[in-house]
């Protein structure tokens, strides 16, 4: 377990296990054997294994000379997470809680869903595994998402919408909570994003910081130095803190996560954690949170299913507070416009998600110096978007 | 100092009975009917009566109590509004009663405001359903000494933490039936009667089953288990089945009735 942090099962005052009873002793068991696991050699080769073999690891650290040239600032390089199996960095994580789940001898697997892409991921490694898997969704994520429901169906996973609270993510957690708290014996919760009780929030930051050891090793080899600037997009924070945390001990990167500022901070339909919220309790852990004067959880909005989550990693609170991350926000319009932008310029369609780090870097690049360089997480591609684009650029047409 | 909960469960000792504990969601239907429900369940024969606070997201709650926060939220009640309800309660009984909430409730309000708040108004207990051992110690310091208990809860997996859980408990041992979230269950596992001997082994303060007991079949199976029989979702259900009519009052103490003659 790293160093960097006082206690065990926190980031500063960020973290915890804010959890009923019953899950405590389940949690301990999965922190014992993720400690073990992560040491023992068989057990990261077949990891790393299914990374190269399965998911297409390592991907590129793309040079976007057409975007940077086109901004003129800094080299633009992309980390292209969307060029992974099932197309965002979401399998790396599933691969390796997926592997661990096979070592505790646990059977049957649930995960909990936003937009669908963490649900594909554990429903393609369950049928490859071939694991029981179910799939917690939020009603009214089921309906605009039906793709996807379409996909984990057919990757054989059973998809159950949920009804409770406001129908969305941050429901279907608490159900999959709910879930491993009936049937904690026989059952493995795979979390996909840095968030929930310890050991989560460290155990998918492992998982995920393949992206930035990459990234080190393949901007080294071709720049021959550190980056200046790492930019991700920041829902729960699993791209964002995967491609930071290799990065946190170089001082002279500046890292920056971008949040979700849906319809604009002044307005109450964002999902700007750390930007706007206060300190509280979501999912098992200490962090920022969107909630009333009473501590209720507020909904969250985004254009970006997988940004619409009123937490965010507790990771992500200590690095904000500590001062060693910066985190801004940009609204739906600026993500829809970087989203054409890179589809244009370089080619690549990105997700809605992705799109919130390169809305950042088309603000920023212009003011950075020609031998800076910056690299964005690419964390998925935009397929999964492009009907709900098609919709929102028709009406826009349409207000002309 | 003793709290008015450690005295129930003393007296009801006294006569070798048990403690009917009932619960109720603080605002559902609304806060004016939670009071009188109180009147009410108290009327029938519950001896210590559990308040939930609503909360957005109820971790610990199956399908039937998040249904009463969402009432209680729609209605906008919040633990202000609670605390003027349990203040004016007290001018009328001295029934122990208990709050059943999450953590994120009390961090919000702040910790020592909360805790000033529950001696005013007279709490006896506080059930923080997310709030496990490793994490408890800083507000357990703070409760000590305020006549507030801190009611520990132990699940059938708590195993060898169950020594350390219960350790310095004031109050009772809420001890969680079976693996799950709150609601009825059609039976209950034999191991249940293991777990309580283990709890037993550890402390002498009072014990609690909680989570799944329907009605006055669980209380005859459950009743020489334990010190005391926690009833909650069966209850919500009874004023869900009232609330169209208006009956609900008249559904729960009826039903608390019944609850309290299976203790027989």
């Amino acid at each position: 377990m790293d160093e960097k942090y006082s206690v065990k099962s926190r980031f500063g005052k960020y973290g915890g296990q804010y959890v009923p009873e019953t899950l405590m002793q389940a949690l301990g068991e999965l922190e014992e054997e993720y400690e073990k696991a992560i040491k023992d050699k068989d057990f990261v080769d077949e990891y790393k294994y299914y990374l190269k073999e399965y998911s297409g690891r390592p991907t590129p650290l793309y040079y976007a000379k057409n975007l940077s040239e086109k901004l003129g600032g800094g080299k633009i390089y992309l980390k292209r997470e969307d060029l992974n199996h099932t197309g965002a960095h979401k399998i790396n994580n599933v691969i390796g809680q997926v592997l661990l789940a096979m070592r505790m001898g646990k059977k049957r697997i649930i995960a909990e869903t936003g937009a669908g892409q963490h649900g594909v991921a554990t429903a393609t490694i369950c049928a490859m595994f071939d694991l029981d898997c179910e799939v917690y969704m939020g009603a009214e994520d089921v309906e605009r998402q039906a793709l996807n429901v379409f996909k984990m169906e057919m990757l054989g996973a059973k998809v159950i919408p949920v009804t409770s609270g406001t129908s969305t993510l941050k429901d279907a957690t608490n159900e999959a909570i709910r879930d491993w708290v009936s049937n904690v014996k026989d059952t493995y919760y795979v979390i996909g994003s840095v968030v929930g009780p310890h050991p989560y929030p460290a155990m998918v930051r492992d998982f995920q910081r393949i992206i930035g050891d990459e990234a080190k090793e393949q901007i080294l080899k071709l720049e021959g130095r550190m980056p200046d600037y790492l930019v991700a997009c920041v829902g729960g924070g699993s791209n964002a803190m995967g491609l930071f945390y290799p990065f946190v001990d170089e001082q002279n990167v500046k890292i920056i996560g971008v949040e979700a500022a849906g319809q604009g901070i002044y307005t109450n339909k964002h999902a700007a954690s750390i930007t706007k919220g206060s300190v509280g309790i979501i999912h098992g852990m200490m962090t920022y949170l969107l909630q009333d004067d009473y501590g209720q959880i507020l909904p969250a909005h985004s254009i970006s299913a997988g940004l619409d989550y009123p937490g965010i990693g507790p990771e992500h609170a200590f690095l904000h507070d500590s001062g060693r991350a910066e985190y801004v926000s940009v609204t739906d319009d600026e993500a829809l416009a970087a989203f054409q932008m890179l589809s244009r310029v370089e080619g690549i369609i990105p997700a809605l998600e992705s799109s919130h780090a390169l809305a950042y870097l088309i603000k920023m690049a212009p003011t950075t110096r020609k031998e800076d360089i910056i690299i964005v997480n690419l964390s998925g591609r935009g397929d999964k978007d492009m009907e709900q684009v098609a919709k929102i650029l028709k009406e826009k047409n349409n207000e002309k | 100092m003793k709290s008015k909960i450690t005295k129930k469960f003393e007296e009801l000792k006294k006569f070798d009975k048990r403690a009917l504990i009932t619960y109720i969601t603080a605002g559902d239907p609304d806060i004016k009917d939670t009071e009188k429900l109180i009147y009410a369940m108290e009327r029938a024969g519950a001896d210590i009566v559990e308040l939930g606070i609503p909360y957005s997201d109820p971790l610990a709650d199956g399908p039937v109590i998040q249904r009463a926060a969402q009432r209680a939220l729609k209605k906008n009640v919040n633990i202000d509004d609670i605390f003027d309800m349990v203040k004016e309660v007290r001018k009328n009984t001295q029934l122990p009663l208990a709050f059943l909430m999450y953590y994120n409730s009390i961090l919000r309000y702040g910790i020592n405001k909360f805790i000033e708040k529950c001696k005013d108004v007279g709490m006896d207990g506080l059930i923080v359903a997310d709030l496990p051992l490793e994490e408890r110690k800083e507000f357990k310091d703070l409760l000590k000494n305020t006549g507030v208990d801190l009611i520990p809860l132990v699940a059938p997996t708590s195993r060898e933490r169950i020594k350390m859980i219960v350790e310095d408990a004031s109050g009772f041992i809420y001890c969680v039936s079976s693996l799950g979230v709150t609601g009825t269950r059609s039976s209950f596992s034999t191991e249940l009667k293991d777990f309580m001997d283990l709890v037993r082994s550890y402390t002498d303060v009072p014990t609690a089953i909680g989570f799944g007991i329907s009605g006055t079949e669980a209380i005859r199976e459950l009743k020489d288990y334990s010190d005391g029989l926690i009833v909650g979702s069966a209850i919500i259900k009874k004023i869900e089945e009232g609330l169209e009519y208006g009956t609900h009052l008249e559904k729960v103490e009826e039903f608390v009735k019944e609850l309290k003659s299976a203790f027989k």
